[in-house]
């Protein structure tokens, strides 16, 4: 027991002068692995034959290789070792930067002169460096406790660098934005419908899910049976819910006037809407049943005693107080739809969907990705932004009032 | 003044207030007292109703309180709960200018009259006012919450338990502070406690509740004289009723002639301070003083003793 005691004083003189950085460990290794041992980049002679995997040696002009390791050795080191925040940030945006940069090189230093079938993509060594020094960007943000608007402003500067770098046609050799080439007018047509049909059910189901969730709070006997209702919907699978959908929306097409002017038919972006919608009420009345019933007693009491109506109360004193838990269960349903929305593509509703569903058909993995990559960013900048508001409000409106 | 006319309240088969009448004069401090489930913060909600009764009416100066709608009467009646009930999302000057926005006042108004509350309760106006109700101490809470129920110049003030979440000293300054802003203002002040003590140091009469029925309603030195039944007396605390009975009067009042040693007490301190003073210190006597500093006398255990006794 003493002998031991002695051992553990001894052991940690030993790392005082050398300490590492726990989540930096991971970090490392992970950027080591896919510096050296994983290819960089991957060389196709077309778009659907097996590519061939190329290291950064291989992938890259000298002495760009070379420097491309030495930026990743020093950052790793960087990571490894606690070293202070600054140095960390330099060393994740450095390398964010140069990796960027150098798949656009890989991607015209690879392709054969004057070929255009030929397809270069990244392959998983880089996504493992983007994913290693991501980690590190993301885990100084976190540490440097940004407000909520400085989060905003950090992703404006990376949407701005990304946008830079395909306006200056840096990537334009790479595989996935020779299938944005091809695709160019379709692309922005399904964006647009992929982010009409998130906004649009979203719109839709806070306009029915707020006084909804009101209700539920009021009325006791509707809660239970309501939200198990929407909790049912939520577990079906949304392929068969299109399935569900189609015999009544076609019905309505058929037998109600009107009803196919405005777009309503069997399949097509009405069912996908209706589903999105259905998928999105549970999260806004739960969350405005909750918020609701978070409201001080006290405060409802006083409110009431003080001579507000019904109405007065609810907007003056219940709804404010509720409205953060509302606002978080509306980020939820935002970026659960963008996601949810590549689904639509399956019954011909549009969206980034179209893109995944031809690219898995004809085994053009570039083209699935022309349609991941753009709903992740548009999930990952909504989850950011949302997330910012609701602790901009959450704290102005701090709920954390002492009952005392 | 407010007339409680055969006021009944059931729940189903429960009756929670059982058949009360009473009459609260004005500019005077009420205490309703009585354990929990007496039914006491029922009937002081039914008179700003928040909750309807089953039977019986309640006048104010002569007015049922049904003739007019349930929100335009509760703006006329000042309310404050335990644990103050303030606004989270509002700040302190906002809370306490809830009533008068609601009543429609011009925004110089309500900013005056919020200024003026803010100053009587020693909170200052352009450092608390701005603030939201979590930076705020307990004790500061509860006076905002005060000054919240106070702010549209009500006759009448409903309390429920209002000092019950604040440490003793804390709620003995926020007594006091209550007493002075009832007689500056000459509220009629309706308290709901389950606290003796509270209740015969505040109340200019006390109305004592049990299982829904008005057990007895009468001024202090009357309750503890003679306590209607068991329950009252059992709620008065045997073993320190005179102490509660000599805490009613002042030094003032038991001033006998004479000359006594050493520091002396003021004729406005209770009569159960003197006490616990002489017999703190060991002497049979101390002078009493009056408020310009003069010698009035002084006041002796034997004589306070004697005023501990039941009155015959």
């Amino acid at each position: 027991m003493h002998r031991g005691a002695r051992q553990g004083s001894r052991g940690r003189i030993a790392v005082v002068s050398i300490r590492f950085d726990k989540l930096g460990v991971v970090i490392a290794l992970i950027a080591c692995y896919g510096a050296f041992s994983a290819p960089f980049a991957i060389f196709r002679a077309n778009r659907i034959v097996a590519g061939e995997p190329r290291s950064i040696i291989e992938a890259l002009p000298q002495p760009l290789g070379a420097v491309l390791l030495a930026v990743l050795v020093a950052a790793g080191l960087i990571a490894l070792f606690r070293t202070p925040l600054v140095a960390r940030l330099g060393a994740a945006a450095v390398t964010l930067a140069s990796l960027a940069l150098l798949i656009g090189v890989a991607g015209s230093h690879l392709t054969p002169e004057g070929n255009t079938f030929a397809r270069i993509s990244p392959a998983s060594g880089f996504w493992l460096l983007i994913f290693a020094f991501t980690l590190l960007l993301a885990d100084v943000l976190t540490r440097l406790q940004l407000s909520p608007v400085g989060r905003v402003v950090v992703l404006g500067i990376g949407a701005a660098a990304i946008w830079l770098l395909l306006a200056s046609g840096q990537w334009d050799s790479l595989s996935i934005l020779k299938e944005y080439a091809n695709r160019a007018d379709s692309f922005w047509n399904e964006a647009r419908r992929h982010v009409e049909l998130a906004l649009g059910s979203l719109f839709a189901a806070t306009l029915v899910g707020l006084p909804l969730g009101i209700l539920c709070h009021r009325v006791q006997a509707l809660r239970d049976g309501v939200l198990n209702v929407l909790n049912i919907i939520q577990t079906i699978p949304s392929i068969a819910l299109f399935g569900i959908l189609i015999a009544p929306l076609g019905w309505v097409a058929a037998n109600v006037p009107g009803a196919s002017v405005l777009g309503i038919r069997g399949i097509g972006a009405a069912p996908a809407f209706v589903a999105l919608f259905l998928y999105s009420l549970l999260p806004v009345v739960a969350n405005t049943v909750v918020g609701l019933a978070g409201v001080p007693r006290a405060a409802n009491d006083a409110a009431r005693g003080m001579g507000m109506t019904g109405w007065q109360r609810l907007s003056g004193v219940e709804f404010p107080l509720a409205f953060p838990v509302i606002l978080t269960g509306i980020r939820i349903v935002l970026v659960q739809n963008i996601g949810l929305a590549t689904i639509a593509a399956l019954i011909g509703g549009g969206g980034f969907g179209v893109f995944v569903f031809q690219g898995v058909g004809q085994t053009a993995m570039d083209l699935v990705l022309l349609g991941a990559v753009p709903t992740v960013a548009l999930a990952f900048a909504a989850a950011i932004i949302l997330d910012a508001v609701v602790e901009t409000v959450a704290t102005r409106k701090s709920t954390e009032v002492a009952a005392a | 003044m407010i007339e409680i006319d055969h006021i009944t309240k059931r729940y189903g088969e429960t009756t929670v207030v059982d058949d009360v009448s009473m009459v609260i004069e004005p500019r005077t401090v009420t205490v309703i007292v009585g354990t929990s489930g007496s039914g006491k913060t029922t009937l002081l909600r039914m008179i700003n109703r928040l909750v309807e009764p089953s039977s019986g009416t309640i006048r104010l100066d002569g007015i049922d309180n049904r003739s007019v709608p349930g929100h335009e009467l509760r703006r006329s009646i000042g309310y404050a709960i335990q644990g103050n009930g303030l606004f989270p999302h509002r700040t302190v000057a906002q809370n306490i200018a809830t009533v008068p926005a609601l009543l429609g006042w011009d925004a110089a108004r309500i900013k005056a009259r919020v200024d003026e509350l803010l100053a009587l309760l020693q909170l200052d106006p352009a450092a608390f006012g701005p603030r939201y109700p979590h930076e705020l101490s307990g004790g500061q809470q509860q006076r905002v919450g005060v000054a919240r129920a106070l702010a549209a110049e009500p006759n009448v003030l409903l309390m429920d338990e209002p000092f019950g979440a604040l440490d003793p000293i804390i709620r003995t300054k926020a007594q006091e502070d209550l007493l002075a802003i009832q007689k500056r203002f000459g509220t009629t002040i309706i308290l709901v406690t389950h606290d003796m003590e509270e209740a015969v140091h505040l109340g200019d009469r006390i109305a004592v509740m049990d299982a829904g029925k008005l057990v007895q309603y009468a001024t202090p030195a009357d309750i503890l004289a003679n306590p209607a039944s068991d329950f009252v007396e059992t709620l008065i605390g045997a073993s320190d009723r005179p102490f509660k009975l000599l805490s009613l009067g002042t030094v003032g009042d038991a001033v006998e002639p004479g000359p006594a040693a050493g520091e002396g007490i003021r004729a406005g301190a209770s009569q159960r301070d003197a006490l616990a003073e002489l017999l703190w210190s060991g002497r049979p006597a101390m002078p009493v003083t009056g408020e310009n500093g003069a010698a009035l006398g002084r006041v002796t255990v034997e004589g306070l003793v004697k005023r501990a006794a039941r009155p015959q």
